[in-house]
């Protein structure tokens, strides 16, 4: 299998240090910080008052992206969507809020949707990530994206691909048996019906209001496979 | 974000004593630790990643419990099929918090661990005791829609916004943490959470790098059990009040009754002196009312948030209601 090698070629013009300077100064700093911090430091959350701030940290991470490794160096604090998006120039993940409320980044992690605007590059070392250019079989378009072209669910397309890959995750769940917060009895499976679709998909924001036509395309999708909850 | 260095914990143990270094963080699911960073209300200068540790199974104690361990993500929790038989309040309470993404995530250890969303604690241009002592609390005098009612102090009265954790409260979970210094202990689920009083800044009663690596629910609680939430919208929105109830009730009586409140307090708020008004009693109006007076000792409203008050009691009846006539 080929690697494609990033060496962080898109991160913030911070001059590059080594690894082994970086470790090395974060821990004298470390060490500084010790003298001076308040008791109960896990809470208190100031840093203390003459604690000189940290020079950047770099790491070397392996992504595994829609079946392709990618290795790249990142700063530590590069959110995988950042990495997605900037690092990789994987940019059909959209950034839209940045903290987790809009879901316009949602990618599949081990087949699980989840933000990737709220976790770390550095976290996922290894991991097998799906974003929405890898869901088509070639020129064959997934079914959720498909459906959504069919039914119109979008105007201004922003928060298309957090929305079908969010999609393709909560059909996955439905599949494994998870209930939702409207499923009436936690105890049995009943029909994927529009409420429990809204209710599941209640983390994509789509500020056009293309609603109604997303909810129609998932349901499709769903009752095209059997659709249960 | 300010610069920090990183590190995936081999133990938990490592974990605890690589935690303990000033200006170090555990981080789990991440979803509240990374969003506080960008706002630069964190500034950790050390990670330490537990996420490759385990801790993620949930087993049956000996005693007819369920051991859940600290990794188990929300989403995880709220399917396993022994929650949903026979601790439906805490399926109930996770699938009514966040969004489906948030609950792949989010961890049981972290979500216990969860900061207030009070919008002053998040703006690091407002005073706020709790992000930085004796700087004031600008909730007293702000927008307190969304804030404590009881326990609360002149230094902060922001609210915990777990709903797993109010479940957790009823059903009497214990906290197993890993200290520094290899040390285990149990906390129980009422001395975890720490009303603010002076020490706004300290929300639990964690020391600095104790590890949460399991929750320990008892045997199961006969009766009825339900989550109601009441919020600004009908998904992904925290509470403004919620109710956590297992109701034993039969031919108009009550049997016994558990309840526990989110959104009125610091941490999860229970008492049970309203418990003990509601055992044995003719489930009506007024044994309600009576149990919803001593739910609201001491309370009171600051303004935005006065309707909080009437909203307990009803949704304690609404609760207690449901709950009987499906029992």
């Amino acid at each position: 299998m080929k690697f494609e090698d990033h060496p962080g070629e898109a991160d913030d013009g911070v001059g590059r240090l080594t690894r082994r300077a970086a470790v090395q100064s974060g821990a004298a700093l470390l060490g500084v910080s010790c003298s001076l911090a308040a008791p109960h430091a896990q809470t208190v959350s100031a840093p203390p008052a003459f604690a000189a701030e940290l020079p950047p940290q770099r790491m070397q991470v392996q992504l595994q992206i829609n079946g392709t490794p990618h290795r790249l160096e990142v700063d530590t604090r590069t959110t995988l969507l950042d990495a997605l998006r900037e690092n990789l120039r994987f940019t059909g993940s959209k950034k839209g809020c940045d903290h987790g409320q809009c879901g316009a980044c949602t990618v599949l992690i081990e087949g699980r949707r989840i933000n990737a605007c709220l976790t770390l590059a550095v976290m996922h070392d290894g991991d097998s990530i799906t974003t929405i250019e890898g869901l088509a079989q070639g020129e064959t378009l997934h079914p959720l994206q498909q459906a959504f072209l069919d039914h119109d669910g979008f105007q201004c397309g922003y928060c298309t691909p957090g929305q079908i890959c969010s999609a393709a995750g909560m059909l996955a769940e439905v599949r494994a048996g998870m209930p939702s917060h409207v499923t009436r009895d936690l105890g049995a499976n009943g029909p994927l019906t529009e409420a429990e679709i809204r209710e599941r998909m209640s983390g994509n924001i789509c500020r056009c209001s293309a609603y109604p036509n997303i909810v129609a395309a998932i349901k499709d999708v769903s009752d095209a496979s059997g659709g249960r909850s | 974000m300010k610069a920090f260095t990183y590190e995936r914990a081999t133990s938990p143990e490592a974990a605890a004593a690589a935690a303990a270094r000033p200006g170090a963080r555990l981080i789990a699911g991440g979803t509240n630790l990374l969003d506080l960073m960008k706002l630069q209300v964190e500034t950790p200068v050390h990670l330490v990643d537990i996420n490759r540790l385990g801790l993620d199974t949930i087993k049956a104690t000996a005693d007819g419990g369920l051991r859940i361990g600290a990794m188990v993500r929300n989403a995880e929790l709220a399917a396993d099929a022994r929650v949903r038989k026979n601790y439906a309040v805490l399926s109930r309470a996770l699938l009514a918090g966040a969004s489906g993404q948030l609950r792949n995530k989010a961890t049981t250890g972290g979500n216990l661990l969860q900061r207030t969303r009070c919008p002053y604690f998040y703006d690091p241009a407002r005073p706020c005791n709790k992000r930085q002592p004796g700087a004031g609390c600008s909730a007293l005098q702000g927008y307190n829609r969304m804030h404590a009612v009881i326990g609360a102090s002149d230094q902060c009265i922001a609210t915990h916004p777990s709903d797993m954790a109010v479940a957790m409260r009823v059903l009497d979970a214990t906290v197993e943490t890993v200290m520094p210094s290899g040390m285990r202990r149990v906390i129980p689920i009422a001395d975890f959470h720490r009303l603010p009083g002076n020490t706004p800044q300290l929300e639990t009663d964690m020391q600095p790098g104790e590890l949460i690596t399991g929750v320990t629910l008892p045997p199961p609680v006969p009766g009825r059990h339900v989550y109601r939430k009441v919020r600004d919208r009908a998904s992904y929105a925290f509470a403004l009040v919620s109710v956590a109830a297992i109701v034993d009730a039969g031919g108009g009586r009550i049997r016994s009754a558990r309840m526990a409140f989110g959104g009125l307090a610091h941490k999860p708020w229970r008492v049970e002196a309203a418990e003990t008004r509601l055992a044995n009693t003719v489930l009506d109006e007024s044994a309600v009312n009576a149990a919803a007076d001593s739910v609201l000792a001491g309370a009171r409203g600051y303004g935005h948030n006065d309707f909080k008050l009437p909203l307990v009691r009803r949704t304690l009846q609404a609760t207690i209601t449901e709950a009987a006539r499906a029992a």
